[in-house]
């Protein structure tokens, strides 16, 4: 059996695609961050509990009125898309034209409030939710057994964050965003309702939390820390990628997946520090991260 | 507080035993206080948690409110699974809150630094909710008690039972820290007396939201069994991403080393139907437990595990020790805990060795299949009774020096 570094290949084989599977989630993830950071330049701390929200509202929606999986996967990230359209419009849109620490306190207070919430009405150790049929099951590789769900997870994760990154990148829509938050004057004098690109900016974003959080629910615990536990890391993806680099989060999201998972097969007790100390690394070589513009 | 000293030293100088309540005094700054200090919002808040705590309430009503005329209070933090936050609160509770006793202290590491701590300032603790026998081994203290479980009962009680079954090689999952050691060496040795062997063991972070590279590894391994030495969330996630890749229609048997009535509810019946686990008490197992479980389940809308009900009797426990001795002051009471026989709805005729470990009956359940249950909570079938000789360590064994307690 060909060996490398001591680990069987068709073992390494299915530890970078289990890395991938996770470099899915922290994609999505950081994603909704970047769009949020890049477009309002709000840190948004209140992304992990968006996240546990849509994987929430799935189990709620599946719980209360039999709403299954793939219906959720749209509905659950337009309530959390809506529910942060209000929370933006009334309370963190004042909070424009202050520094950006009051952004960051602001939603780091709500994910903790929202989480408080959840865990004093669900508990900690979270509520089962059940994978679709249709995607129960897994496929022999070969090299290893791959549940048909986690390889869905994939193909969908690739799917919106190339959408998303079109988007923003290549529509009208897009520039308009990136005009508005570029000079906000100038676009609104053009006619453009500024005001109303922001929010829905930021319920784009929280919207991915959400998705994210319909996809995880059938894989983790629907807990009230599932997003506490992911939020830290999915920052480090961030500036690591470059704050506000779109395509970097996404890149980077995929490739801190697999470097995680290769040290959970070589030293796993440094698996939950890896993305950290490649983060300062960065930090010191390219203090505006991997894809990000030099200021 | 110097007037309670001359009383004491008094009474000791006299020689003279005097009945008890005639010192009703004899309480420190006429309260006594219990601080309730465990995991409310982390991994393990469910474990024991805010449940914990209405438990804890629940004696001190049951008990009467009061104890030597003087009002029981029961007070709680959250630790957050950090040793240096809970040594802080436990330090400020003994120095300005006149707390008398610490209990629950779900998390080995945590246990273990406050035991620390209690006994530098000479206090009493009750560990209900972390498992490390080095609570009533090396690190053993004059005032330290060790209630509901250790890793040494999960070892006997479910790694027993896999081995008996035929699960001769093992594969662990282990939580990296005090913990996840001490449950992975003990069920280690308990397998390998057994004639069982060890095939390797990955150790992961606390709170690790994904298990499938572990599980992946564990998988590889071949190993008829995968022990799970971890607990909580991280059990849960890890037994439902382990059906996720085939690991069990694979062959391959899931040992949940440490896994409560809590965890059970969270990961629902589909799941964890068929695990075999080890506690110490269920809700379902006599009318007196059934009555204390629906009275729980009245104040906090779920029924308690071995962690929750072992708060309830530690607390008991520690208030019939306080009138028993006529003080609250730290070694006459410890005296007493140690003495007397513990026979509540939690334990039957628990003993408390020399060094702290009380010692009881537990039990080997198997969740069932979803249509047996009849109820929301109707989760287990007991096995068999694990004798508390057999579940928990002697004190020559124990590793603890009980010589080195001053008398």
């Amino acid at each position: 059996m060909t060996m490398i570094f001591g680990i069987p290949l068709p073992a390494l084989l299915g530890q970078l695609l289990i890395g991938f599977i996770n470099g899915s989630f922290y994609a999505l993830l950081s994603l909704g961050l970047a769009v949020i950071f890049g477009l309002l330049r709000v840190i948004n701390f209140a992304h992990g509990a968006q996240y546990m929200l849509g994987a929430f509202a799935a189990y709620l929606l599946l719980a209360h009125t039999g709403i299954g999986f793939w219906p959720a996967l749209v509905i659950a990230p337009l309530v959390v898309a809506a529910i942060s359209a209000v929370i933006e419009r009334t309370m963190l849109s004042r909070l424009y034209d202050l520094d950006h620490l009051y952004g960051l306190l602001f939603t780091f207070g709500l994910a903790l409030i929202l989480e408080g919430t959840f865990r004093w009405y669900f508990g900690a150790a979270g509520q089962p939710y059940a994978q679709p049929q249709i995607l129960s099951g897994g496929t022999n590789l070969g090299f290893m057994f791959l549940p048909n769900y986690r390889g869905f997870v994939v193909v969908a994760s690739i799917v919106i964050c190339l959408s998303v990154w079109l988007l923003i990148e290549k529509t009208r829509l897009g520039a308009y965003l990136r005009a508005a938050t570029e000079n906000p004057q100038l676009v609104q004098a053009f006619g453009v309702n500024v005001p109303l690109l922001l929010t829905l900016t930021y319920a784009l974003g929280a919207g991915l939390a959400g998705l994210a959080g319909v996809l995880a629910a059938p894989i983790y615990q629907v807990s009230p820390l599932m997003g506490s536990n992911l939020i830290i890391i999915v920052f480090a993806v961030v500036v690591i990628g470059g704050m506000g680099s779109i395509g970097g989060a996404i890149v980077t999201g995929y490739v801190l997946g697999i470097l995680e998972g290769l040290t959970k097969v070589f030293y796993p007790e440094a698996s939950n520090i890896v993305v950290f100390v490649i983060m300062a690394v960065v930090l010191m070589l390219r203090p505006a991260g991997l894809f990000g513009k030099e200021i | 507080m110097r007037m309670d000293r001359i009383l004491l030293a008094a009474t000791v100088a006299a020689g003279v035993a005097v009945p008890a309540g005639a010192f009703a005094q004899e309480v420190s700054d006429d309260v006594v206080k219990i601080g309730i200090l465990n995991d409310q919002s982390g991994v393990y808040a469910d474990f024991g948690g805010k449940w914990s705590v209405a438990a804890a309430e629940m004696a001190a009503e049951d008990f009467g409110g009061s104890v030597l005329g003087k009002p029981v209070q029961i007070i709680n933090a959250d630790h957050q699974n950090k040793p240096d936050i809970a040594s802080n609160i436990a330090r400020e509770w003994y120095d300005t809150q006149q707390v008398d006793a610490i209990m629950e202290l779900t998390t080995s590491s945590v246990a273990l630094a406050v035991q620390g701590l209690s006994k530098e300032k000479g206090k009493i603790d009750i560990v209900t909710g972390a498992a490390t026998t080095e609570l009533t081994g090396k690190q053993c203290s004059p005032y330290g008690f060790h209630w509901a479980y250790d890793t040494h009962a999960l070892a006997v009680g479910t790694g027993g039972a896999l081995v008996k079954a035929g699960g001769d090689s093992w594969f662990f999952l282990t939580a990296d820290y005090a913990f996840g050691y001490s449950l992975e060496e003990q069920t280690a040795n308990f397998v390998k007396e057994n004639g069982g062997e060890m095939l390797g063991e990955v150790r992961h972070p606390l709170a690790s939201n994904d298990f499938s590279s572990f599980l992946l590894q564990a998988q590889s391994s071949g190993a008829k069994v995968i022990g799970l030495a971890n607990a909580g969330l991280d059990t849960a996630n890890a037994i439902k991403q382990a059906s996720e890749f085939g690991i069990v229609q694979g062959g391959q048997k899931l040992a949940a080393l440490l896994f409560t009535l809590a965890e059970v509810h969270g990961l629902g019946a589909e799941a964890a139907q068929g695990l075999n686990l080890t506690e110490g008490w269920y809700w379902d197992q006599s009318d007196e437990n059934r009555d204390f479980a629906e009275r729980f389940m009245k104040k906090t809308g779920r029924m308690p595990n071995m962690i929750q009900a072992g708060t309830y009797s530690a607390v008991l426990q520690y208030l019939k020790a306080v009138k028993a001795a006529g003080t609250d002051e730290t070694k006459a009471v410890a005296a007493k805990l140690h003495e007397m026989p513990v026979e509540d709805l939690f334990a039957k005729n628990g003993k408390v060795q020399e060094n702290g470990r009380m010692v009881y009956d537990m039990y080997l359940f198997q969740v069932k299949k979803p249509d047996e249950m009849k109820g929301d909570w109707d989760f287990y079938n007991e096995v068999l009774k694990v004798p508390g000789n057999e579940a928990f360590l002697s004190v020559d064994k124990s590793g603890c020096d009980v010589s080195s307690f001053a008398k």
